[in-house]
């Protein structure tokens, strides 16, 4: 059976939609939920602390893989029904936090202590001085990590097609296995990650040169 | 008090200190009413009775999950054993003065970065087989870990030699040593050293990626816990154990990245 280019590339391109949507959803909540995640584990409240920490140590270590199987088929057993694409998308989400809140303790970690007592001592009560004077240094550093962080949740939404989600990675096994172009179909979906990670490196790299501060 | 919240908290007055009891009192609560919720919903459907559970502390269960285990850390000391060298060869190569072969490395490490692991597990599951090439099951997914592994390495291991104080490799050239020569007796030596804590934490990347056997039926310890889950009707606390595996193991190997990088500090 002759196969036109377009009915490869058609599949390929619901795919990327797919995968485009839930890199932008799960990077999102992610960054929502590290922001809250990094909170917490500086507060200066122990139990809260306590479970910023535990919940970042447990959500690195376990594979996403892992994760993803436990809440696409684990779930369901405990009465919990959302639909494919919401379970895994909600399941980057909360890996992905895990790693943006360590992005976020590590650029603050950046910033000089002496910064923050000159603020002290020139009277800037606690909530200026993290407004005005260690967030914005802070968050100039965390630009490269956090770029990595959006190409590395990016480059994972290809797992969700382990669990059946018909993304970019889904859709290039499904073209190989019907119509038999396995160098056409994992090619062009090799093409778009390369430049999803490329522009966004790029961009990335654009913002921190612009915002660098030269100590 | 920890280095961040020194930087951003003030040590507390009475005032400060009241109000972080009363947020402490709440927190613990709060955190107490979501553990409740969860544990109401686990009971409510069953997941909390003893035949969910009890097969855990049977030894041919336990054994069952240790070989899984053995399988994952199999794959990890491969694969490691793989891409490490390979990542310091491809680094090196970039380094180089041959501006086709760093053209080359360079191209290898932006390619092999960019494309996910399991579409590469899928051309060598679905594409190569058609063009006639086929591996056993462990290679094939150990040949993928490798190739996506090697060009993180790669960039590990440069970001370590170009990190090392020039004066080392001119104290070298002076006494007459050649680049690789310098290379192999003064800069990596003292570059793998520094880089010690970033290669272990990369182990932990390497084991999470070990967990993909799943996709090929390779009968690590995620695809042990799905085989265990589906045999005795335990979908839900089998993944939650071996889930527990894996923090176990996985935060051990950072622990260990962190002691390495606090002795060199100290």
């Amino acid at each position: 059976m002759p196969t036109g280019l377009h009915e490869t590339l058609g599949p390929l391109g619901h795919g990327l939609q797919l995968t485009l949507a839930m890199t932008a959803i799960a990077f999102t909540g992610a960054l929502v939920l590290g922001v809250l995640l990094a909170v917490c584990r500086i507060s200066p409240v122990p139990p809260l602390r306590a479970l910023g920490t535990a919940y970042v140590t447990v959500f690195r270590n376990i594979p996403l893989l892992v994760l993803l199987v436990l809440f696409v088929f684990g779930l369901p057993d405990v009465g919990l029904l959302f639909s494919l694409f919401a379970t895994v998308t909600l399941t980057m989400t909360l890996y992905w936090a895990a790693f943006v809140c360590e992005v976020l303790r590590a650029g603050i970690r950046t910033v000089p202590l002496g910064q923050a007592e000159a603020a002290r001592a020139l009277g800037l009560t606690a909530g200026q001085s993290i407004r005005h004077i260690i967030l914005p240094q802070a968050l100039r550093s965390m630009v490269q990590p956090l770029a990595n962080v959006f190409i590395a949740v990016a480059l994972s939404t290809s797992l969700a097609a382990a669990v059946g989600v018909a993304e970019m990675t889904g859709q290039a096994q499904f073209v190989t296995l019907k119509y038999d172009q396995p160098l056409t179909s994992f090619a062009a979906t090799t093409v778009v990650y390369v430049l999803i990670t490329m522009t966004s490196g790029l961009i990335a790299g654009r913002i921190e040169r612009k915002v660098a501060i030269r100590r | 008090m920890s280095d961040e919240s020194r930087l951003l908290f003030d040590v507390p007055g009475p005032r400060a200190r009241r109000r972080i009891r009363i947020a402490t009192g709440v927190s613990l609560v709060a955190i107490a009413a979501l553990l409740a919720l969860v544990l109401h919903q686990f009971a409510q459907h069953g997941q909390l009775a003893a035949d969910q559970w009890s097969m855990y502390g049977q030894w041919p269960i336990i054994h069952f999950l240790l070989t899984g285990i053995g399988q994952t850390l199999l794959v990890t000391a491969v694969g490691a054993a793989i891409a490490f060298p390979l990542g310091a060869l491809i680094a090196l190569v970039r380094l180089s003065r041959n501006r086709v072969a760093r053209a080359l490395a360079r191209g290898y490490v932006e390619l092999f970065r960019a494309i996910p692991l399991l579409l590469l597990l899928y051309v060598f599951l679905f594409a190569l087989p058609r063009a006639g090439l086929t591996f056993p099951i462990f290679w094939q997914l150990l040949i993928p870990i490798a190739l996506s592994n090697a060009p993180v390495v790669a960039e590990i291991f440069r970001a370590g030699v170009l990190a090392q104080d020039r004066g080392q490799a001119e104290a070298a050239h002076s006494l007459g040593m050649t680049y690789w020569q310098a290379m192999r007796w003064v800069v990596l030596p003292q570059a793998v050293r520094k880089l010690l804590p970033a290669l272990v934490s990369q182990l932990v990347r390497l084991l999470k990626d070990s967990s993909l056997g799943y996709v090929v039926s390779y009968l690590e310890l995620l695809h042990k816990t799905q085989v265990l889950g589906e045999y005795y009707h335990t979908v839900l606390s089998s993944y939650l154990v071996g889930a527990a595996c894996y923090v176990v193991i996985n935060a051990s190997l950072s622990w260990l990245a962190s002691r390495l990088e606090r002795r060199q500090r100290g």
